[in-house]
């Protein structure tokens, strides 16, 4: 069963068992406008939890991405090559790496969708 | 902030300054002058310079510069313009950027080509870091012992700070061992390879094969070459290389006693993220009228801070100009007709100081193109025939050796000019 999680840092991991789907978050994509160009890894590359995998770019700001979870990259979002705007258009859909977790105890250390939410409202003065 | 630095006190920041170097009195300031005194002063000064007819390269050349390029420079539009930031006033600026990287990335084959960079030498350091920046966790750079002595200095500057590795290719022969390169690549983690077209002794170099051989270790090749001779000579991009880099002096710039000079950085599209410096690109204006800006502004470091390529924030704009200029005015039959001049200005000279029974080529079996290494036979030593033709009024080369010399002949040097130079090291004959 598919659960989304969040990194403070604003990435989110859709997981479910050892496989999750990581990407930014609405509020994110938001704050950054139109996303001009994404820094993917490559499969086979590994991050610890806390680690950047990339760099997400916009017309005037380039942000740096950061692991949720240890985890090995399964995939990339290829779509994203061609066509960033995907990630304005539905962040939660448009994830840019798919991963195997290494350890699924590591997700209890994220906030959940609620937890998230208040946090983004209190980030905001 | 020192303490940050890793430093106690302000003069640890110049740790690397030799003592030597150092001041250690105060300035010794001549009095006051008035304008007329002063004007004299550096008349006098000046007029100690000689003329001399340059028969010298080792990376500079003395081409011609035609007058309508100083002339259209000095426009104050032009001259005084600041960095092209705010696009509603700044169209000219960018217009001729655009045109120079158009015409860079056509001449060099690629895809590519930012607003320039400072000098050839920190052009092929910044197309060093991109290699780096593109090739992930590899840290050596091979570069062949063939390119330029001072561009490999400026190249070990740069690597030290971000600890890449740096191992010279060596030569055999005038030219770069590929048997050695194929070696060292071979080894493994090697993000780049920097070679020199034509290479350091005027060399044409056999490159074939060389991309794909990179390529097939994940590294991609860099290819330094004078900008002058890309309009005569096999294009980088046409040898499969990955960045095309070098000096632009060759563009008929003054040789000004070492500068300003102007670097020029081309790529593949694939690698467009990881150029450092400015772009101009070509768009429509909310009127839908075609109009220039600065594009890809992410990249660079005011933006990116410290996981940019390169901390450079700027361009060689004046020169940058006139090699728009300079490449506009001549055109590619112009830039073909000069590098044919001097080709076979070089050539003539060569044969014409052989023909002197005093010198021989240093390495006779390769291909040179406007410029060649060549020995002086004993007794006759580089710094014997070097003053020889000093006192004549001639420049005759670049010191390699005890008995060697670099020499190098423009569009610039006619027949008699060849002549006056074999004849005064024949008069050597003793």
């Amino acid at each position: 069963m598919e659960k989304i999680y969040y990194r403070s840092s604003h990435e989110y991991i859709k997981a479910d068992g050892t496989t999750g789907y990581v990407g930014i978050s609405e509020y994110a994509a938001k704050q950054l406008g139109v996303v001009t160009y994404v820094d993917m890894p490559e499969a086979d590359d590994e991050f610890g939890a806390g680690e950047e995998f990339g760099a997400i770019e916009s017309r005037k700001a380039a942000s740096d991405l950061f692991a949720p979870v240890d985890c090995t990259v399964l995939e990339v979002n290829e779509d994203l090559e061609s066509n960033p705007k995907l990630i304005n258009e539905n962040p939660l859909e448009a994830w840019i790496m798919k991963v195997e977790i290494s350890d699924p105890s590591q997700l209890d250390d994220l906030m959940d969708q609620e937890a998230y939410d208040a946090f983004c409202a209190s980030e905001q003065h | 902030m020192l303490g940050r630095c890793g430093a106690t006190t302000l003069d640890d920041l110049y740790a690397d300054v030799p003592d030597a170097l150092r001041l250690k009195e105060p300035y010794r300031l001549p009095a006051p002058m008035s304008e007329p005194e002063l004007e004299r002063y550096f008349a006098d000064i000046a007029s100690q310079n000689r003329r001399l007819l340059c028969f010298a390269g080792a990376g500079f050349y003395n081409h011609y510069t035609p007058a309508a390029i100083p002339s259209l420079m000095a426009r104050s539009e032009f001259l005084t313009a600041y960095t092209p930031y705010q696009p509603e006033i700044s169209q000219g600026t960018l217009q001729y950027i655009f045109e120079y990287q158009s015409m860079m990335a056509e001449l060099t084959g690629l895809d590519i080509s930012n607003a320039s960079m400072y000098d050839g030498a920190t052009a092929t350091a910044e197309a060093m870091l991109m290699a780096v920046n593109s090739v992930r966790k590899k840290r050596r750079i091979l570069v062949a012992s063939t390119v330029a002595p001072a561009v490999q200095q400026v190249l070990a500057t740069y690597a030290a700070g971000p600890g890449i590795t740096i191992e010279v290719i060596p030569e055999d022969g005038g030219v770069t061992d590929r048997t050695a390169f194929e070696a060292m690549l071979g080894a493994g983690d090697v993000a780049g390879v920097i070679v020199s077209q034509p290479n350091y002794y005027g060399i044409v170099e056999d490159y074939d094969g060389w991309a794909d051989t990179c390529h097939s270790s994940k590294a991609l090749l860099i290819m330094n070459c004078h900008a002058s001779t890309l309009g005569a000579l096999r294009s980088p991009g046409e040898w499969g290389a990955d960045i095309a880099c070098g000096e632009a002096q060759s563009l008929g710039m003054p040789l000004n006693y070492g500068g300003p000079y102007l670097g020029y950085l081309c790529c593949r599209e694939n690698l467009i993220r990881k150029m450092p410096g400015r772009i101009v690109g070509a768009t429509t204006d909310a009127e839908g009228r075609r109009s220039f800006v600065l594009t890809l502004q992410a990249r660079e470091q005011h933006i990116r801070r410290q996981k940019a390529t390169s901390n450079i924030c700027s361009n060689q704009g004046i020169m940058t100009l006139h090699a728009a200029f300079y490449l506009a005015l001549m055109g590619a039959e112009g830039l073909r007709k000069v590098n044919t001049l001097s080709y076979n200005a070089a050539h003539a000279l060569a044969d014409a100081l052989c023909d002197t029974g005093m010198m021989r080529l240093k390495y006779p079996d390769k291909p040179f193109f406007n410029e060649f290494a060549i020995e002086t036979i004993e007794p006759l030593s580089a710094d014997a025939l070097l003053a020889a033709c000093l006192k004549k009024g001639i420049l005759a080369g670049v010191r390699l050796s005890d008995s060697s010399i670099l020499v190098a002949a423009t569009e610039m040097n006619s027949p008699a000019d060849i002549a006056l130079c074999a004849e005064t090291v024949k008069s050597l004959k003793s």
